[in-house]
Protein backbone atom coordinates (compact mmCIF):
# COMPACT_ATOMS: atom_id res chain seq x y z
CA UNK A 1 0.00 0.00 0.00
CA UNK A 2 1.40 3.65 -1.00
CA UNK A 3 2.11 5.69 1.91
CA UNK A 4 -0.36 8.58 2.98
CA UNK A 5 0.25 11.46 1.10
CA UNK A 6 1.33 14.82 3.00
CA UNK A 7 1.80 18.36 1.99
CA UNK A 8 3.31 21.60 3.64
CA UNK A 9 2.36 25.11 2.19
CA UNK A 10 3.25 28.47 3.40
CA UNK A 11 1.23 32.03 2.91
CA UNK A 12 2.08 35.09 4.39
CA UNK A 13 4.13 34.28 7.35
CA UNK A 14 7.68 34.33 8.58
CA UNK A 15 8.87 30.65 8.04
CA UNK A 16 8.85 29.87 12.16
CA UNK A 17 6.43 27.15 11.17
CA UNK A 18 8.80 25.53 8.84
CA UNK A 19 11.04 25.69 11.82
CA UNK A 20 8.75 23.61 13.71
CA UNK A 21 8.48 20.74 11.56
CA UNK A 22 11.99 20.55 11.48
CA UNK A 23 11.92 20.79 15.83
CA UNK A 24 10.59 17.66 15.47
CA UNK A 25 13.91 16.56 15.52
CA UNK A 26 14.21 12.61 15.26
CA UNK A 27 10.65 12.10 15.95
CA UNK A 28 10.55 13.94 12.39
CA UNK A 29 12.03 10.59 11.15
CA UNK A 30 8.80 8.88 12.39
CA UNK A 31 6.45 11.21 10.37
CA UNK A 32 8.91 11.17 6.95
CA UNK A 33 9.03 6.77 7.44
CA UNK A 34 4.71 6.93 7.25
CA UNK A 35 4.15 9.46 5.00
CA UNK A 36 4.74 11.29 1.56
CA UNK A 37 5.71 14.19 1.37
CA UNK A 38 4.57 15.43 -1.99
CA UNK A 39 4.98 19.17 -1.72
CA UNK A 40 6.91 21.53 0.67
CA UNK A 41 8.56 24.87 -1.16
CA UNK A 42 10.78 25.43 1.88
CA UNK A 43 12.60 21.98 1.80
CA UNK A 44 11.84 20.61 -1.67
CA UNK A 45 11.51 21.16 -5.12
CA UNK A 46 8.02 20.95 -6.69
CA UNK A 47 6.47 23.19 -9.19
CA UNK A 48 2.28 24.14 -9.62
CA UNK A 49 1.98 22.20 -12.37
CA UNK A 50 2.55 18.99 -10.16
CA UNK A 51 0.23 19.28 -7.76
CA UNK A 52 -2.24 20.63 -10.34
CA UNK A 53 -1.92 17.48 -12.29
CA UNK A 54 -2.87 15.39 -8.92
CA UNK A 55 -6.26 13.78 -8.92
CA UNK A 56 -8.41 15.87 -6.10
CA UNK A 57 -8.18 14.50 -2.53
CA UNK A 58 -5.32 12.40 -3.23
CA UNK A 59 -3.29 14.76 -0.32
CA UNK A 60 -4.53 13.20 2.94
CA UNK A 61 -3.21 16.25 4.47
CA UNK A 62 -2.01 19.51 3.84
CA UNK A 63 -0.75 21.95 6.79
CA UNK A 64 -1.04 25.16 5.56
CA UNK A 65 0.73 28.06 7.74
CA UNK A 66 0.75 32.14 6.75
CA UNK A 67 -2.29 34.25 6.66
CA UNK A 68 -4.20 34.73 2.89
CA UNK A 69 -2.65 38.01 1.68
CA UNK A 70 -2.27 38.16 -2.54
CA UNK A 71 -4.01 36.44 -5.04
CA UNK A 72 -1.36 34.01 -5.64
CA UNK A 73 -1.92 32.29 -1.81
CA UNK A 74 -5.62 32.34 -2.50
CA UNK A 75 -4.86 30.26 -5.60
CA UNK A 76 -2.72 28.03 -3.92
CA UNK A 77 -5.20 27.73 -0.48
CA UNK A 78 -8.21 26.92 -2.97
CA UNK A 79 -6.14 24.52 -5.47
CA UNK A 80 -4.90 22.39 -2.05
CA UNK A 81 -7.67 22.47 -0.60
CA UNK A 82 -9.54 20.54 -3.73
CA UNK A 83 -6.67 18.07 -3.34
CA UNK A 84 -6.86 17.65 -0.02
CA UNK A 85 -8.76 15.28 2.54
CA UNK A 86 -8.27 17.41 5.61
CA UNK A 87 -7.10 21.27 4.90
CA UNK A 88 -5.13 22.08 8.69
CA UNK A 89 -4.76 25.70 9.37
CA UNK A 90 -1.08 25.11 10.94
CA UNK A 91 0.19 28.31 13.50
CA UNK A 92 -1.63 31.45 14.33
CA UNK A 93 -1.44 33.41 10.92
CA UNK A 94 -3.53 30.37 9.28
CA UNK A 95 -5.52 30.07 12.32
CA UNK A 96 -6.32 33.92 13.64
CA UNK A 97 -4.34 35.74 10.81
CA UNK A 98 -1.21 36.38 13.40
CA UNK A 99 1.48 39.41 13.01
CA UNK A 100 0.88 39.81 9.39
CA UNK A 101 -3.14 40.66 10.38
CA UNK A 102 -2.18 43.98 12.02
CA UNK A 103 -1.57 45.45 8.87
CA UNK A 104 -5.48 45.02 8.69
CA UNK A 105 -4.93 48.93 10.69
CA UNK A 106 -4.01 49.90 7.48
CA UNK A 107 -4.35 50.48 4.03
CA UNK A 108 -3.27 48.89 0.71
CA UNK A 109 -2.08 52.25 -0.06
CA UNK A 110 -0.55 53.27 2.85
CA UNK A 111 1.19 49.79 3.26
CA UNK A 112 2.54 50.31 -1.12
CA UNK A 113 3.33 54.11 -0.06
CA UNK A 114 5.40 53.26 3.07
CA UNK A 115 7.14 50.40 1.70
CA UNK A 116 8.15 51.55 -2.03
CA UNK A 117 8.40 55.41 -1.07
CA UNK A 118 8.77 56.23 2.67
CA UNK A 119 10.14 53.44 4.80
CA UNK A 120 13.68 54.74 5.75
CA UNK A 121 16.32 53.67 3.58
CA UNK A 122 14.34 53.50 0.40
CA UNK A 123 15.77 54.81 -2.79
CA UNK A 124 12.79 54.95 -5.31
CA UNK A 125 13.13 58.45 -7.63
CA UNK A 126 10.80 57.02 -9.68
CA UNK A 127 8.23 55.76 -7.44
CA UNK A 128 8.08 52.42 -9.26
CA UNK A 129 5.74 49.89 -7.27
CA UNK A 130 4.88 46.46 -8.30
CA UNK A 131 2.99 45.77 -11.39
CA UNK A 132 0.64 42.87 -11.67
CA UNK A 133 1.87 43.19 -15.58
CA UNK A 134 4.93 44.24 -16.99
CA UNK A 135 7.16 44.43 -20.54
CA UNK A 136 10.44 42.58 -20.24
CA UNK A 137 12.99 41.53 -22.55
CA UNK A 138 9.94 40.59 -24.72
CA UNK A 139 8.29 38.67 -21.90
CA UNK A 140 5.45 39.61 -20.08
CA UNK A 141 5.32 38.01 -16.76
CA UNK A 142 2.61 38.54 -14.18
CA UNK A 143 2.76 38.83 -10.74
CA UNK A 144 0.07 38.28 -7.75
CA UNK A 145 -2.10 41.07 -6.57
CA UNK A 146 -2.16 42.26 -3.13
CA UNK A 147 -5.31 42.08 -1.77
CA UNK A 148 -7.14 45.01 0.16
CA UNK A 149 -7.58 42.84 3.11
CA UNK A 150 -5.76 39.81 5.23
CA UNK A 151 -7.72 37.25 5.66
CA UNK A 152 -7.28 33.63 7.99
CA UNK A 153 -7.35 30.66 6.00
CA UNK A 154 -11.07 29.78 6.71
CA UNK A 155 -12.12 33.41 5.73
CA UNK A 156 -10.89 31.61 2.05
CA UNK A 157 -11.62 28.20 2.16
CA UNK A 158 -13.06 25.61 4.40
CA UNK A 159 -10.97 24.93 6.99
CA UNK A 160 -10.97 20.90 8.92
CA UNK A 161 -8.69 21.60 11.70
CA UNK A 162 -6.80 24.08 13.61
CA UNK A 163 -3.34 24.14 15.26
CA UNK A 164 -2.85 26.71 17.03
CA UNK A 165 0.77 28.66 17.79
CA UNK A 166 3.33 31.40 16.76
CA UNK A 167 4.56 28.91 15.97
CA UNK A 168 3.13 25.66 17.01
CA UNK A 169 5.14 23.92 19.26
CA UNK A 170 6.68 20.02 17.88
CA UNK A 171 4.88 18.08 20.67
CA UNK A 172 1.35 19.56 19.24
CA UNK A 173 2.69 19.20 15.74
CA UNK A 174 3.29 15.40 16.40
CA UNK A 175 0.33 14.92 18.45
CA UNK A 176 -1.80 16.09 15.19
CA UNK A 177 0.26 13.60 12.71
CA UNK A 178 -0.23 10.86 15.18
CA UNK A 179 -4.09 11.71 15.39
CA UNK A 180 -3.87 12.16 11.62
CA UNK A 181 -2.46 8.65 11.35
CA UNK A 182 -4.38 6.75 13.38
CA UNK A 183 -7.46 8.71 11.79
CA UNK A 184 -8.73 9.31 16.04
CA UNK A 185 -9.88 12.94 15.06
CA UNK A 186 -11.94 15.15 16.81
CA UNK A 187 -14.64 17.00 15.24
CA UNK A 188 -14.38 19.15 12.37
CA UNK A 189 -13.58 22.29 12.85
CA UNK A 190 -11.55 21.41 16.01
CA UNK A 191 -8.64 23.47 17.57
CA UNK A 192 -6.03 20.62 18.04
CA UNK A 193 -4.99 21.60 21.64
CA UNK A 194 -6.35 21.61 25.32
CA UNK A 195 -9.58 23.90 25.40
CA UNK A 196 -8.71 25.53 28.87
CA UNK A 197 -6.71 28.90 29.90
CA UNK A 198 -2.88 29.04 29.60
CA UNK A 199 -3.12 29.80 33.27
CA UNK A 200 -4.05 25.84 34.00
CA UNK A 201 -0.97 25.02 32.94
CA UNK A 202 1.48 27.97 33.83
CA UNK A 203 3.68 27.47 37.08
CA UNK A 204 2.85 30.82 38.11
CA UNK A 205 -0.72 29.74 38.60
CA UNK A 206 -0.36 29.55 42.50
CA UNK A 207 0.68 33.24 42.87
CA UNK A 208 -2.23 34.56 40.82
CA UNK A 209 -4.52 36.89 43.18
CA UNK A 210 -7.81 35.69 43.45
CA UNK A 211 -8.87 39.39 43.75
CA UNK A 212 -6.71 42.32 42.12
CA UNK A 213 -7.08 45.85 41.39
CA UNK A 214 -4.37 47.08 38.78
CA UNK A 215 -2.60 50.80 39.67
CA UNK A 216 -0.65 50.51 36.82
CA UNK A 217 -0.01 48.49 33.91
CA UNK A 218 4.07 47.80 32.80
CA UNK A 219 5.34 46.89 29.51
CA UNK A 220 7.87 43.85 29.32
CA UNK A 221 10.81 46.36 28.93
CA UNK A 222 10.07 48.65 31.72
CA UNK A 223 10.44 46.92 34.71
CA UNK A 224 12.68 43.48 35.89
CA UNK A 225 10.14 40.57 36.59
CA UNK A 226 9.78 38.27 39.61
CA UNK A 227 10.41 35.05 37.77
CA UNK A 228 7.92 33.20 39.60
CA UNK A 229 5.12 35.55 40.52
CA UNK A 230 1.88 35.95 38.12
CA UNK A 231 2.43 38.78 35.70
CA UNK A 232 -0.97 40.17 37.03
CA UNK A 233 -0.04 40.13 40.34
CA UNK A 234 2.90 42.46 39.34
CA UNK A 235 0.38 45.07 37.54
CA UNK A 236 1.79 43.19 33.88
CA UNK A 237 -0.34 42.62 30.48
CA UNK A 238 -0.50 38.64 30.42
CA UNK A 239 -3.00 37.55 28.21
CA UNK A 240 -2.68 33.90 29.78
CA UNK A 241 -6.71 34.30 30.77
CA UNK A 242 -7.84 34.34 27.69
CA UNK A 243 -5.76 32.17 25.80
CA UNK A 244 -5.74 28.59 25.02
CA UNK A 245 -3.34 26.39 26.56
CA UNK A 246 -1.08 24.07 25.03
CA UNK A 247 2.33 25.39 24.72
CA UNK A 248 3.67 24.06 28.16
CA UNK A 249 3.35 27.57 29.13
CA UNK A 250 6.65 28.21 27.25
CA UNK A 251 6.49 32.55 27.72
CA UNK A 252 6.01 32.65 31.12
CA UNK A 253 8.76 29.64 31.80
CA UNK A 254 11.03 31.95 30.26
CA UNK A 255 9.90 35.22 32.36
CA UNK A 256 7.55 36.91 29.42
CA UNK A 257 4.12 37.12 29.42
CA UNK A 258 1.81 35.47 27.54
CA UNK A 259 0.71 37.77 24.20
CA UNK A 260 -1.88 35.01 22.98
CA UNK A 261 -0.61 33.72 19.91
CA UNK A 262 -2.95 30.07 20.85
CA UNK A 263 -5.81 32.16 20.61
CA UNK A 264 -9.12 31.98 22.40
CA UNK A 265 -10.99 28.97 23.77
CA UNK A 266 -13.99 27.05 22.26
CA UNK A 267 -16.07 29.67 24.84
CA UNK A 268 -14.75 32.59 23.54
CA UNK A 269 -15.13 34.33 20.03
CA UNK A 270 -13.27 38.04 20.45
CA UNK A 271 -10.07 37.18 22.90
CA UNK A 272 -9.01 40.89 22.19
CA UNK A 273 -12.79 41.96 24.04
CA UNK A 274 -12.37 39.02 26.34
CA UNK A 275 -9.66 40.17 28.02
CA UNK A 276 -9.73 43.98 27.55
CA UNK A 277 -13.11 42.80 30.01
CA UNK A 278 -10.80 40.80 32.18
CA UNK A 279 -8.41 43.50 32.79
CA UNK A 280 -10.10 46.84 32.90
CA UNK A 281 -12.53 44.92 35.30
CA UNK A 282 -10.03 45.09 37.72
CA UNK A 283 -8.64 48.10 37.72
CA UNK A 284 -8.10 50.09 41.15
CA UNK A 285 -9.88 53.60 40.81
CA UNK A 286 -13.07 54.27 39.92
CA UNK A 287 -13.20 57.29 38.70
CA UNK A 288 -13.04 58.61 35.27
CA UNK A 289 -9.36 60.21 35.82
CA UNK A 290 -7.87 57.54 37.94
CA UNK A 291 -9.29 54.90 35.67
CA UNK A 292 -7.52 56.61 32.46
CA UNK A 293 -3.63 57.17 34.25
CA UNK A 294 -3.83 53.63 35.10
CA UNK A 295 -5.09 52.39 31.04
CA UNK A 296 -2.11 54.99 30.09
CA UNK A 297 -0.34 51.59 30.34
CA UNK A 298 -1.62 49.80 27.42
CA UNK A 299 -1.08 52.84 24.66
CA UNK A 300 -1.67 50.27 22.11
CA UNK A 301 -4.86 48.17 22.95
CA UNK A 302 -5.10 46.64 19.33
CA UNK A 303 -1.67 45.51 18.98
CA UNK A 304 -1.56 44.05 22.80
CA UNK A 305 -5.07 42.45 22.80
CA UNK A 306 -5.03 41.05 18.85
CA UNK A 307 -1.70 40.69 18.26
CA UNK A 308 -2.40 37.37 16.60
CA UNK A 309 -5.95 37.94 16.16
CA UNK A 310 -7.34 40.70 14.30
CA UNK A 311 -8.32 39.23 11.46
CA UNK A 312 -10.46 36.08 13.22
CA UNK A 313 -12.08 38.97 15.56
CA UNK A 314 -15.10 40.59 15.09
CA UNK A 315 -14.37 43.59 13.59
CA UNK A 316 -11.84 41.74 11.25
CA UNK A 317 -10.46 44.93 10.41
CA UNK A 318 -9.89 48.80 10.44
CA UNK A 319 -13.77 49.45 9.49
CA UNK A 320 -13.37 52.59 7.46
CA UNK A 321 -10.35 51.63 5.36
CA UNK A 322 -11.12 52.21 1.52
CA UNK A 323 -11.97 48.84 -0.24
CA UNK A 324 -12.39 49.55 -4.08
CA UNK A 325 -12.95 46.02 -4.87
CA UNK A 326 -9.81 45.33 -6.45
CA UNK A 327 -8.33 47.98 -5.56
CA UNK A 328 -6.37 49.12 -8.80
CA UNK B 1 -41.24 41.36 6.79
CA UNK B 2 -39.63 44.74 6.55
CA UNK B 3 -36.48 45.61 6.71
CA UNK B 4 -35.74 47.17 10.26
CA UNK B 5 -33.25 49.46 9.42
CA UNK B 6 -35.54 51.15 6.89
CA UNK B 7 -37.87 54.58 7.86
CA UNK B 8 -41.49 54.46 6.70
CA UNK B 9 -40.06 56.85 3.58
CA UNK B 10 -37.88 54.05 2.76
CA UNK B 11 -34.92 56.00 4.14
CA UNK B 12 -31.86 54.43 6.08
CA UNK B 13 -32.64 55.20 9.88
CA UNK B 14 -30.27 54.09 12.67
CA UNK B 15 -30.14 51.39 14.60
CA UNK B 16 -29.20 51.24 17.96
CA UNK B 17 -28.81 48.31 20.50
CA UNK B 18 -29.15 49.28 24.41
CA UNK B 19 -28.20 47.73 27.02
CA UNK B 20 -29.80 48.31 30.18
CA UNK B 21 -29.34 47.14 33.71
CA UNK B 22 -32.68 45.78 35.31
CA UNK B 23 -32.31 47.83 38.34
CA UNK B 24 -32.41 51.33 37.18
CA UNK B 25 -32.30 51.98 33.54
CA UNK B 26 -34.52 49.40 32.48
CA UNK B 27 -36.95 50.26 34.95
CA UNK B 28 -36.18 54.01 33.74
CA UNK B 29 -37.27 53.33 30.28
CA UNK B 30 -40.17 51.57 32.18
CA UNK B 31 -41.37 55.10 33.59
CA UNK B 32 -40.43 57.02 30.59
CA UNK B 33 -43.10 54.30 29.06
CA UNK B 34 -46.20 54.65 31.97
CA UNK B 35 -45.86 58.38 31.61
CA UNK B 36 -46.25 58.63 27.83
CA UNK B 37 -42.87 60.26 27.41
CA UNK B 38 -42.21 59.72 23.30
CA UNK B 39 -38.84 58.98 22.36
CA UNK B 40 -37.19 57.99 18.97
CA UNK B 41 -38.05 53.78 18.08
CA UNK B 42 -34.58 53.50 16.95
CA UNK B 43 -33.24 51.76 19.71
CA UNK B 44 -33.60 47.64 20.49
CA UNK B 45 -33.48 47.32 24.33
CA UNK B 46 -31.95 44.45 26.18
CA UNK B 47 -32.34 43.73 29.87
CA UNK B 48 -29.57 42.39 31.71
CA UNK B 49 -29.13 42.37 35.65
CA UNK B 50 -26.27 45.06 35.63
CA UNK B 51 -24.35 46.86 33.20
CA UNK B 52 -21.50 45.10 34.77
CA UNK B 53 -22.64 41.96 32.91
CA UNK B 54 -22.01 44.33 29.29
CA UNK B 55 -19.59 41.87 27.79
CA UNK B 56 -17.31 43.89 25.60
CA UNK B 57 -17.94 41.09 23.13
CA UNK B 58 -21.51 41.93 22.65
CA UNK B 59 -20.89 45.23 21.96
CA UNK B 60 -18.48 44.33 19.00
CA UNK B 61 -21.09 41.25 18.09
CA UNK B 62 -23.78 43.98 17.90
CA UNK B 63 -21.70 46.34 15.45
CA UNK B 64 -20.53 43.59 13.86
CA UNK B 65 -23.90 42.54 13.23
CA UNK B 66 -25.36 45.45 12.09
CA UNK B 67 -26.17 48.24 14.93
CA UNK B 68 -25.53 51.73 14.01
CA UNK B 69 -24.89 52.77 17.64
CA UNK B 70 -24.33 50.97 21.55
CA UNK B 71 -25.67 52.84 24.26
CA UNK B 72 -25.15 51.15 27.73
CA UNK B 73 -27.25 52.29 30.55
CA UNK B 74 -26.13 51.37 34.09
CA UNK B 75 -26.72 52.98 37.73
CA UNK B 76 -25.10 55.94 39.06
CA UNK B 77 -22.03 55.54 40.74
CA UNK B 78 -22.51 54.18 44.28
CA UNK B 79 -25.99 52.99 43.01
CA UNK B 80 -24.96 49.49 41.64
CA UNK B 81 -27.67 46.64 43.35
CA UNK B 82 -24.32 44.46 42.97
CA UNK B 83 -22.12 47.60 44.55
CA UNK B 84 -19.51 47.28 41.80
CA UNK B 85 -20.96 46.57 38.36
CA UNK B 86 -21.21 49.76 37.66
CA UNK B 87 -17.74 50.24 37.88
CA UNK B 88 -16.42 47.52 35.97
CA UNK B 89 -18.42 48.53 32.73
CA UNK B 90 -17.27 52.33 33.21
CA UNK B 91 -13.57 50.62 33.32
CA UNK B 92 -14.26 48.74 30.07
CA UNK B 93 -15.69 51.37 28.51
CA UNK B 94 -12.93 53.88 28.72
CA UNK B 95 -10.50 51.42 27.37
CA UNK B 96 -13.04 50.34 24.88
CA UNK B 97 -13.76 53.26 23.47
CA UNK B 98 -10.10 54.13 22.75
CA UNK B 99 -9.75 50.91 20.87
CA UNK B 100 -12.64 51.25 18.75
CA UNK B 101 -11.64 55.09 17.50
CA UNK B 102 -8.36 52.82 17.04
CA UNK B 103 -10.73 50.55 14.94
CA UNK B 104 -12.23 53.30 12.87
CA UNK B 105 -15.42 53.20 14.90
CA UNK B 106 -16.62 57.33 15.99
CA UNK B 107 -16.98 57.86 19.52
CA UNK B 108 -20.59 58.76 19.38
CA UNK B 109 -21.51 55.31 18.30
CA UNK B 110 -20.96 53.70 21.54
CA UNK B 111 -22.69 55.48 25.01
CA UNK B 112 -22.59 55.20 28.65
CA UNK B 113 -25.24 56.58 30.67
CA UNK B 114 -25.92 55.97 34.14
CA UNK B 115 -30.00 57.00 34.29
CA UNK B 116 -31.69 55.87 37.66
CA UNK B 117 -35.11 54.32 38.30
CA UNK B 118 -36.51 57.91 38.34
CA UNK B 119 -35.23 59.07 35.22
CA UNK B 120 -37.49 58.53 32.79
CA UNK B 121 -37.27 61.92 31.12
CA UNK B 122 -32.83 61.11 30.74
CA UNK B 123 -33.81 57.93 28.88
CA UNK B 124 -35.69 59.87 26.74
CA UNK B 125 -33.13 62.88 25.97
CA UNK B 126 -30.16 60.43 25.95
CA UNK B 127 -32.01 58.28 23.24
CA UNK B 128 -33.02 60.98 20.89
CA UNK B 129 -29.48 62.77 21.10
CA UNK B 130 -27.88 59.71 20.21
CA UNK B 131 -30.75 58.98 17.32
CA UNK B 132 -29.65 62.74 15.83
CA UNK B 133 -26.13 62.22 16.69
CA UNK B 134 -26.21 58.62 14.58
CA UNK B 135 -28.14 60.32 11.92
CA UNK B 136 -25.72 62.70 11.22
CA UNK B 137 -23.02 60.45 11.47
CA UNK B 138 -24.69 57.91 9.06
CA UNK B 139 -24.53 53.99 8.61
CA UNK B 140 -21.70 51.87 10.12
CA UNK B 141 -23.02 49.14 8.36
CA UNK B 142 -20.89 46.33 8.87
CA UNK B 143 -22.12 43.44 6.92
CA UNK B 144 -22.58 45.43 3.85
CA UNK B 145 -18.66 46.28 4.86
CA UNK B 146 -17.74 42.16 5.28
CA UNK B 147 -19.61 41.70 2.19
CA UNK B 148 -17.30 44.51 0.60
CA UNK B 149 -14.45 43.38 1.95
CA UNK B 150 -14.53 39.71 0.79
CA UNK B 151 -15.42 40.67 -2.94
CA UNK B 152 -12.09 40.50 -3.81
CA UNK B 153 -11.89 36.27 -2.97
CA UNK B 154 -14.69 35.51 -4.08
CA UNK B 155 -14.02 36.47 -7.07
CA UNK B 156 -10.96 34.92 -7.41
CA UNK B 157 -12.36 31.58 -6.34
CA UNK B 158 -15.35 31.65 -9.26
CA UNK B 159 -12.36 31.48 -10.82
CA UNK B 160 -9.95 28.88 -10.19
CA UNK B 161 -13.19 27.15 -10.11
CA UNK B 162 -13.95 27.89 -13.67
CA UNK B 163 -10.68 26.70 -14.11
CA UNK B 164 -10.53 23.61 -12.53
CA UNK B 165 -13.81 22.50 -13.30
CA UNK B 166 -12.46 20.25 -16.24
CA UNK B 167 -10.31 18.30 -13.95
CA UNK B 168 -13.01 18.23 -10.82
CA UNK B 169 -16.45 18.48 -9.97
CA UNK B 170 -15.86 18.14 -6.05
CA UNK B 171 -14.18 21.40 -5.66
CA UNK B 172 -15.51 23.49 -2.82
CA UNK B 173 -13.74 26.48 -2.73
CA UNK B 174 -16.37 28.13 -0.68
CA UNK B 175 -17.54 31.85 -0.02
CA UNK B 176 -15.92 32.83 3.28
CA UNK B 177 -17.81 30.85 5.64
CA UNK B 178 -20.05 32.81 8.31
CA UNK B 179 -17.61 33.07 11.55
CA UNK B 180 -21.21 33.66 13.69
CA UNK B 181 -21.97 29.78 13.26
CA UNK B 182 -19.30 29.99 16.23
CA UNK B 183 -20.19 32.65 18.63
CA UNK B 184 -20.69 31.76 22.14
CA UNK B 185 -20.35 33.92 24.91
CA UNK B 186 -19.09 33.06 27.97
Amino acid sequence: MSKPKVAFYWCASCGGCEETVVDLAEDILGVVEKVDIVLWPVAMDFKYKDIESMPDRSIVATLLNGAIRTSEQEEMAVLLRRKSQYLIAYGACAHLGGIPALANQFSREQILKFNYEDCPGMVNERKTRPQLHFEENGCSPHLPEFRNVVRTLDQVVDVDFYIPGCPPTPNLTKAAFDALLSGKLPPKGSVLAPDSALCDECDRKKTKPSDIAFLEFKRPHQALFDPEKCFLAQGVVCMGPATRSGCGAVCTSGNMPCTGCFGPTSRVRDQGAKILSSLCANIGPRDEEGINKVLEGIPDPVGTFYRYGLAKSLLRRKVNLPTSGNGH
Amino acid sequence: MTDPSKSPNGGWTPRIVAFFCNWCTYTAADLAGVSRLKYSSNIRVIRLMCSGRVDPQFILDAFSRGADGVLIGGCHPNDCHYVEGNYKMLRRFQLLKRMLADLGIEEQRLRLEWISAAEGEKVKRVVNEMTTQIKALGPLGMPEKFRDWDQEVIELAHHVEKSGAAACCCGSAAAPKDSKAEVAHV
